[in-house]
């Protein structure tokens, strides 16, 4: 179930659900906080793939999850063409890029999960900083931030994002949908897991979404 | 119709999506429904999150500095703020 793939600054593991057959789904995951809410989610959806007789394979880019390189030097450009070489390296036939992780899709057909603009995902961790800074007393406001981000990088829930990052993420609009199709969290039902406090995983939403999955793959 | 009608109904829509609000409960929301600290589904960790999902929704623009408990409060305190953002 753990793979390994060769990113471009070595090896970094996958999950895969690998039994040779001919759909075989890429799954892009959400970033930084919204990663680690929504892994067992993601991980379920792919669970019940398989057993939908679908092969799918959850890569670590790198900085990310296992991966040894340090998220600091990571850029969103640099993402896109890991994406694309997991796809490869694996033989995706389609992708599945959850929230923010729309803006790397490789050019493959697939699913777009309650995808959000890299602008918006950066203005949410912003904010939550300069709320949380305020409950603790301290003054912080997000033009500031920003733009010392820019210049020196930002740590943002215990994400530290090195400055091209930073300046990538504030210009990140959401890409044309290409030859995905998005699928939006009121297509699921239920809250969106990635507001939550805490990772938690909800059954029916995992069902739901793969069930969307296998019918147009297996249709 | 008016724009403050179209504000309500876009609203509703982004708390029963973010939320995951069943029909009979975003249909009963009245200006004096508690919202923050009243809804389970809304905690501190969520606000960030779901006032971005309204300015994106609703094209608005909040600012940090306009964030308080106020105005999170009710449901008619959060509608009455952004139907003044749009309407200003």
């Amino acid at each position: 179930m753990i793979a390994a793939w060769p990113g471009a600054a070595g090896e970094e593991l996958a999950i895969a659900f690998d039994a040779g057959r001919p759909r075989r789904v890429l799954v892009l995951p959400a970033w930084f906080d919204e990663g680690n809410k929504l892994r067992h989610f993601t991980v379920e959806i792919m669970r019940r793939l398989d057993g939908a007789g679908v092969d799918s394979f959850l890569p670590d880019l790198p900085g990310c999850n296992e991966s040894p390189a340090p998220l600091e030097a990571q850029t969103l450009d640099a993402w896109r063409s890991e994406a694309a070489e997991a796809a490869s390296y694996f033989a995706a036939t389609h992708v599945l890029t959850v929230r923010s992780a729309a803006a790397i899709a490789p050019d493959l057909p697939g699913w777009r999960y309650a995808p959000q603009a890299g602008s918006s995902q950066l203005r949410s961790l912003l904010r939550a900083r300069v709320l949380s800074s305020r409950e603790a007393g301290r003054e912080e406001d997000r033009d500031t931030l920003l733009a010392n981000g820019r210049e020196q990088g930002l740590e943002l829930a215990g994400y530290r994002l090195g400055p091209e990052m930073v300046a990538a993420l504030a210009e990140a609009e959401l890409p044309p949908v290409g030859r995905q199709r998005d699928v939006a969290q009121g297509d699921i039902g239920g809250p969106g897991l990635w507001l939550r406090a805490e990772p938690e995983h909800d059954p029916k939403q995992a069902d739901a979404l793969a069930a969307i999955i296998a019918m147009e793959l297996l249709a | 119709m008016s724009g403050q009608s179209d504000s309500d109904t876009a609203l509703r829509q982004v708390l029963q999506d973010v939320l995951g609000l069943s029909d009979a409960r975003v249909a009963a929301l009245t200006p004096d429904t508690g919202l923050f600290g009243h809804l389970p589904e809304l905690d501190s960790m969520a606000v960030a999150g779901l006032l971005t999902e309204i300015e994106d929704r609703l094209g608005i623009v909040i600012d940090d500095d306009e964030v308080d408990g106020e105005m999170l409060e009710t449901y008619g305190a959060l509608l009455a703020f952004v139907q003044a953002k749009r309407g200003g």
